[in-house]
């Protein structure tokens, strides 16, 4: 089985200085030769080893841009987040034109399918009372982060489409309806404030395919769409487009607190970040967690602001989100906007649609699927782990020592990849110099070991 | 494979820890996670017995192939009787424990529910010893 991965490492940029190997929280990252090896079965697309790398190695792969005139009709799915990227003198409407501008035919913002999203999580709520707590399905590095590291909490996730899905298939839809297109002359493209949104895409979990074409990286549209504000300059003058307005709630969802201030159950948590996540999951595995019916989990610090695709400082970008919650809250009150739902036409059809097949675990712990040999290795593990010096160094390549134990008793390591042992056969004149410096190179590469010799 | 922890008497805030570390090392050894649930909500809740109700401990945990052996070995009061002690509600856990959110009489009968075998043994002003076996296939 093979997982889709937006995150690479370019080998050109990658000093193999190991900063993201010991973020990683799945352990996935290893240095080889000087680089850093992703091993794509672990990986979660969270991100933290692109926040982690000083030398840019880590990228993520997107769509060209230029794909999207593949297609008659040219559907940027926006989440709100993109437009907190942007100082509040910018308004909707002027990067509304500017994305026209660049090529886009229509502009549909995700987060408007949150009335849908939270009456489908609120009815799966209803009707399972005996699974707590329930976990949300919005973020998902979350969501591969349970599959890969919590296998047992698969069925806490509601299986649920997120709100980028259910607003593909309403801008499908009423394209179709309002045009009398064909499927593909449609092209949707999601505009990612992160990686994992991106292999949601290329590879969701519990459907076969997704219901969006392309997905373009948050950073390039965000140049692209101020190069044109510079060039239009302060003699810009201002055409108002009739924008359909998210209600307030919806320019909240991908903020921390987003989802859990809509539920209806007496106890839930909203936490963010991927270690607190962790934490977290950790305890409600263990069972010691009681009387929390709903959890929204986000893997980013401020949840979709803090994403690896975002442009600006993530306090400043939820900031602007809140002061444009402000604004619409208050026209919601004035009545000159309504609360209700823009997706309202199709409702019954979005909900109908909404769910996904069951989320499967991808246990990437286990050391064999066979439970006797995983029970050799282990215990092979056990006794390699004893002989290591428990300090984590991350000399020989791997993250803790215990990650080089699991790779030693797996075949995937040597046990003279520690430094320590090293020393120890040295000094029993069992290893020499040279066994020695080939050993570093395979791990740190040639040019970081050229100067010892 | 033999694992030991240790518990001490009132340490509530790291009760969980022996169970954690029975968790990881059957992940790692591909057990299912629904068995795995079994084990860790079993061991779980017979930590914070011993932790709650006896003077502390020692769990042990030894793996085979086909199941797991899970010991809670306390210096305690004892149960002075088992069956009592079985049945739902029934709890003799002291007022601040139970302040704490522990003691509710549900410990030995949702271990039960969990577990394959259980074996309890007890002596009155000595100690007790849970034994839990779980089948892992």
């Amino acid at each position: 089985m093979t997982f889709y991965h937006a995150l690479q490492v370019d080998e050109n940029r990658c000093m193999g200085c190991s900063h993201c190997m010991t973020s990683c929280p799945t352990e996935a990252i290893r240095v080889r030769n000087g680089k850093a090896v992703i091993d794509e079965a672990k990986c979660i697309d969270c991100g933290n080893c692109f926040k982690a790398c000083s030398f840019r190695a880590i990228y993520i792969k997107q769509d060209d841009f230029e794909s999207i005139f593949g297609f008659k009709c040219r559907v940027a799915l926006l989440p709100s987040v993109f437009l907190g990227q942007f100082p509040q003198d910018i308004t909707v409407s002027r990067i509304y034109n500017i994305l026209k501008e660049l090529g886009f035919t229509h502009i549909f913002e995700t987060d408007a399918a949150t009335s849908i999203f939270t009456m489908a999580k609120n009815a799966y709520i209803a009707a399972h009372p005996d699974i707590k707590p329930l976990i949300s399905s919005f973020c998902p590095a979350v969501v591969r982060l349970i599959q890969v590291r919590f296998p047992g909490l698969v069925e806490n996730i509601m299986p649920i489409k997120a709100p980028i899905d259910i607003m593909a298939i309403y801008a499908r839809r009423q394209l179709k309806k309002q045009m009398s297109l064909d499927d593909d002359e449609i092209g949707i493209f999601y505009i990612t404030p992160c990686a994992a949104k991106i292999a949601a895409v290329k590879n969701p979990v519990g459907e076969d395919k997704s219901n969006v074409d392309g997905v373009i990286n948050m950073d390039s549209l965000y140049n692209r769409v101020y190069k044109k504000i510079k060039e239009q300059g302060k003699n810009y003058q201002e055409i108002k487009l009739p924008i359909p307005q998210l209600s307030s709630d919806g320019v909240l969802t991908s903020l921390t607190n987003g989802e859990r201030r809509l539920s209806n159950v007496p106890h839930s948590l909203s936490i963010d970040e991927i270690q607190n996540v962790t934490e977290f999951l950790e305890k409600v595995e263990n069972d010691e967690i009681e009387d929390i019916d709903f959890l929204e989990l986000r893997a980013c610090d401020q949840s979709c602001p803090g994403g690896i695709l975002t442009c600006d400082n993530r306090f400043l970008i939820c900031e602007r989100m809140f002061a444009r919650a402000r604004k619409v809250a208050e026209r919601e009150r004035n009545g000159i906007q309504t609360k209700e739902l823009q997706v309202a036409e199709d409702a019954d059809y979005l909900l109908s649609h909404s769910s996904v097949s069951e989320v499967k675990p991808r246990s990437m712990m286990s050391l064999d699927n066979d439970i006797s040999k995983a029970m050799e290795k282990m215990n092979l593990m056990r006794e390699i782990h004893k002989k290591l010096p428990q300090i984590d160094c991350g000399v020989c390549g791997a993250p803790t020592c215990e990650a080089l134990a699991a790779d030693v008793a797996c075949g995937k390591a040597s046990l003279k990849n520690c430094i320590f042992i090293q020393r120890n056969l040295a000094t029993k004149g069992e290893i020499n110099r040279e066994e020695i410096l080939k050993i570093m190179e395979e791990i740190w590469g040639k040019d970081i070991m050229e100067y010892l010799k | 494979m033999h694992f030991e922890y240790t518990v001490i008497e009132g340490d509530f805030v790291n009760a969980g820890s022996a169970s954690s570390s029975v968790k990881k090392t059957l992940k790692q050894l591909n057990v299912s996670p629904a068995i795995v649930k079994r084990v860790v909500v079993a061991l779980y809740e017979a930590e914070v017995n011993a932790i709650a109700h006896a003077y502390g401990g020692v769990v042990t945990a030894d793996i085979e192939s086909n199941q797991i052996t899970m010991r809670v070995i306390d210096k305690g009061p004892g149960i002075p009787d088992i069956e009592w002690a079985m049945q739902e509600g029934n709890s003799t856990a002291r007022p601040e424990v139970r302040d704490m959110g522990f003691g509710a009489g549900m410990g030995l009968p949702n271990i039960k529910k969990n577990v394959d075998q259980l074996n309890v043994q007890s002596t009155v002003g000595v100690g007790t010893t849970v034994e839990m076996i779980v089948n892992l296939c």
